[in-house]
């Protein structure tokens, strides 16, 4: 499946500064893992050891949080946008 | 109508109005609690006084008692509320206020006599916990109260909040919120979910954590403990992210239905009814979500009056939640 991803500006340095990239796969886990191979230097910022998500990281698939729809499980269809945030205190835009 | 000793009795018992003229279905009802309604003007009345008076419980402040002073890292509601409860206790409030809130925050503080201390706008409220983490450790006279991880601020929701929704709403099938702190979330929803447990409980978040420039790498981020001690992650059935063209958006429409409220109501009103979109056709549900507060402190923002774009890019950089 082809997704669009948007890059949080804390990550975009280990990850060659884009905000927005091209990525696949047919789960949230399934990309987060592709792009901890494709930019070795955000290994342990996706992803803990054990598969799950890194604490302080919120990845958001059209809007909903993906925790609440099986986590690293969650499925992605073709268009979808993925959207990694960090997790943050109170209310910043 | 009944006649009151204290502003501090007029907290909580808010009022709750159908807004269902906005929803996207007609099988669909949208019921408003209008927390704006509380004396200081915000949902963090409710959080305060219980912040407060569970100090004086266990004696971290002593009421009566001259000289005694608390610290709270605060976007601007609960420090407005906290400075409202202190100025009738006479104890000394600091508020750690990121720079970039709306003036009228600022003002309100300083009209209740609190004393401001600026932590950078560029770190947001995460700067603002830090600086005030700091500030209480160098200074362990001062009360920290930190209504991120303090049970007191979920568990007025449980004992109030809550209860008074299921008496107004019976049939409410799913409520929205905010997030926050988590402690509206997290104490209602404990409520809820042990009272009707089918009751689906929704969050909704701005896309907070894009726009903080102090973060150095993932590790420098937080989830309040609040958060955590209640399992929030068990506890809520759906996240989803409100951004701020929809949030200003649903800030102006609720004006159709005579509300003028903060711009976080807004974001709430907008997950409200993304939550109303996914009910099945044939189903009938009843979502109840929070109005945080009135619409006063944002006049300065331009919301319902400068062009939508334009309040869009302001939004990014001045903290409205």
């Amino acid at each position: 499946m082809a997704a669009v991803l948007r890059i949080p500006t804390v990550l975009r340095p280990a990850m060659g500064g884009e905000s927005v990239i091209a990525v696949e796969g047919s789960t949230v886990g399934e990309v987060l893992l592709k792009l901890t191979t494709t930019y070795p230097a955000i290994k342990g910022q996706l992803l803990n050891e054990d598969g799950t998500l890194h604490r302080f990281l919120n990845v958001y698939v059209n809007d909903d949080d993906v925790r609440y729809l099986g986590g690293v499980e969650a499925s992605i269809t073709n268009n979808d946008e993925i959207t990694l945030l960090p997790a943050v205190a109170g209310g910043v835009w | 109508m009944p006649r009151y000793e204290s502003v501090l009795d007029l907290i909580g018992n808010t009022p709750v109005v159908d807004v269902s003229a906005l929803s996207p279905k007609p099988n669909v009802a949208i019921l408003a609690k209008l927390e704006g309604h509380n004396p200081a003007g915000s949902v963090k009345d409710r959080v305060a006084l219980s912040l407060i008076e569970a100090a004086e419980e266990d004696g971290r402040l002593k009421p009566g008692v001259p000289g005694q002073t608390l610290i709270e890292p605060s976007s601007g509601n609960t420090g407005i509320a906290l400075a409202m409860v202190c100025r009738l206790r006479g104890y000394h409030l600091k508020v750690v206020l990121p720079t970039n809130v709306s003036p009228e925050r600022r003002q309100l503080l300083l009209a209740f006599g609190a004393e401001i201390i600026d932590s950078p706008g560029s770190e947001g409220s995460n700067g603002a916990v830090r600086l005030a983490q700091s500030l209480s450790e160098a200074n362990p006279s001062w009360v920290f109260l930190y209504q991120y991880a303090n049970p007191a601020n979920p568990l007025i929701h449980y004992k109030t909040t809550g209860p008074e929704i299921l008496a107004d709403v019976p049939e409410i099938t799913h409520f929205v919120a905010g997030l926050g702190t988590s402690g509206t979330l997290m104490g209602v929803g404990r409520f809820l979910k042990e009272h009707r447990p089918e009751v689906q409980i929704w969050a909704v978040e701005p896309p907070s954590g894009e726009m903080v420039d102090g973060l150095r790498s993932l590790d420098d981020g937080y989830v309040p403990p609040i958060f955590t001690d209640n399992d929030g992650e068990h506890l809520l059935d759906r996240k989803v992210i409100v951004r701020p063209r929809e949030s200003i958006e649903w800030t102006r429409r609720l004006t159709d239905v005579g509300l003028f409220v903060g711009l976080s109501s807004g974001a709430a009103m907008a997950g409200a009814v993304k939550c109303a979109a996914t009910i099945d056709d044939a189903e009938s549900a009843t979502i109840v979500t929070i109005i945080a507060d009135d619409g006063w402190k944002y006049l300065s923002t331009g919301a319902w009056s400068d062009d939508l774009d334009d309040v869009v890019e302001r939004a990014k950089t001045t903290i409205y939640f």
